[in-house]
């Protein structure tokens, strides 16, 4: 039921975001130093995500068989591999390790 | 819609123009159900959010961080956090978008990273391009969130299949193309070492919020 809260609140701040420039501000470039912050926004986000996602665990960092996997994807996000196949190289790794 | 003929042919272009883009919405669509399902969100949940928020990498930010047991307030944040940038996006196009302010807000929300990139191709903005792509993939996006619920249902334990490393792969990826400017890598490891330091110490998803403080570097001229 809670997860409810994050859907309504995510849409709403969401759809206001995409409406901002045609409903409310117009053509009016934002200020630099909020562009400046604002463009740094999704790289600060990502990358905290990439961090708990890959090591993350229940109050601690977890060392575990999600590290080969997310090596092994990085090198094929590197080497400009489609994103859906960087993710299924992660995703066989990880699953083959944790089977050993 | 008021604007038959021209218009309609013109959307059409749109649609045709984002065809081949298909299997991304597709494939994340579908992930993004089994990853929602994997978190506790029912299937009508997951449904609802893709069809109201529209933006994948927000959507996946904000399960991501339920999943990993964090609270209600972190998801929401980290998400909103993610999607603050649809700010500077929907400015770039604020000038390409005909009729009144009810219109204008409905059909800015076919405003995509993939609908926007594809309406520039010709060098300026193009209204019937963003709003044909927007909306061929936001139907692709709802209708496979839908198919991956159902999917997320059937799996005992989507973590065994590795999932947990193809998201981690899937943000890194989506984060990549961002880090070729020297101060978004230098934000970006700042945003990694803040992740990492509170991780052990700090309740689920505070990390990630309080890694956002890491874009304060951009206030720097």
């Amino acid at each position: 039921m809670s997860t409810w809260i994050v859907v309504v609140a995510v849409g709403l701040a969401t759809i206001l975001f995409k409406a901002a420039g045609p409903v409310f501000l117009g053509k009016r470039p934002l200020p630099v130093r909020v562009r400046g912050v604002v463009d740094l926004l999704a790289p600060v986000m990502l990358t905290a995500l990439v961090v708990t996602q890959a090591v993350g665990g229940d109050g601690e960092l977890s060392f575990d068989a999600r590290l080969p996997g997310v090596a092994a994807g990085a090198v094929a996000v590197w080497r400009r591999a489609p994103i859906v196949v960087a993710m299924a190289i992660a995703a066989v790794v990880t699953a083959a390790v944790r089977i050993v | 819609m008021s604007t038959e003929g021209p218009h309609a042919t013109r959307l059409r272009d749109g649609v045709r123009a984002a065809v081949p883009l298909a299997p991304g919405p597709v494939l994340f669509g579908l992930s993004f159900g089994v990853l929602a399902d994997a978190a506790g969100m029912s299937a009508v949940a997951a449904t609802a959010m893709s069809a109201t928020t529209f933006a994948g990498s927000a959507q996946f930010a904000a399960v991501s961080v339920l999943d990993a047991g964090g609270t209600i307030l972190a998801a929401v944040l980290a998400a909103v956090f993610l999607n603050a940038r649809y700010v500077a996006l929907s400015i770039t196009v604020a000038g390409i978008f005909p009729g009144g302010r009810l219109r204008r807000l409905v059909e800015s929300q076919a405003i995509v990273d993939e609908s926007w990139a594809l309406s520039g191709r010709s060098g300026r903005f193009e209204w019937p391009i963003l709003v044909g792509a927007g909306l061929f993939l936001y139907l692709l996006w709802v209708g496979s969130t839908a198919l991956g619920t159902v999917a997320g249902g059937a799996l005992d334990d989507p973590d065994a299949l590795g999932l947990d490393a193809a998201f981690a792969v899937l943000f890194l990826a989506l984060a990549a193309p961002y880090l070729r400017g020297r101060r978004a890598l230098q934000a970006a490891v700042l945003a990694g070492a803040i992740t990492l330091a509170l991780t052990p110490v700090a309740p689920s998803g505070v990390p990630i919020v309080a890694a956002a403080s890491a874009c304060l570097l951009g206030l720097r001229r």
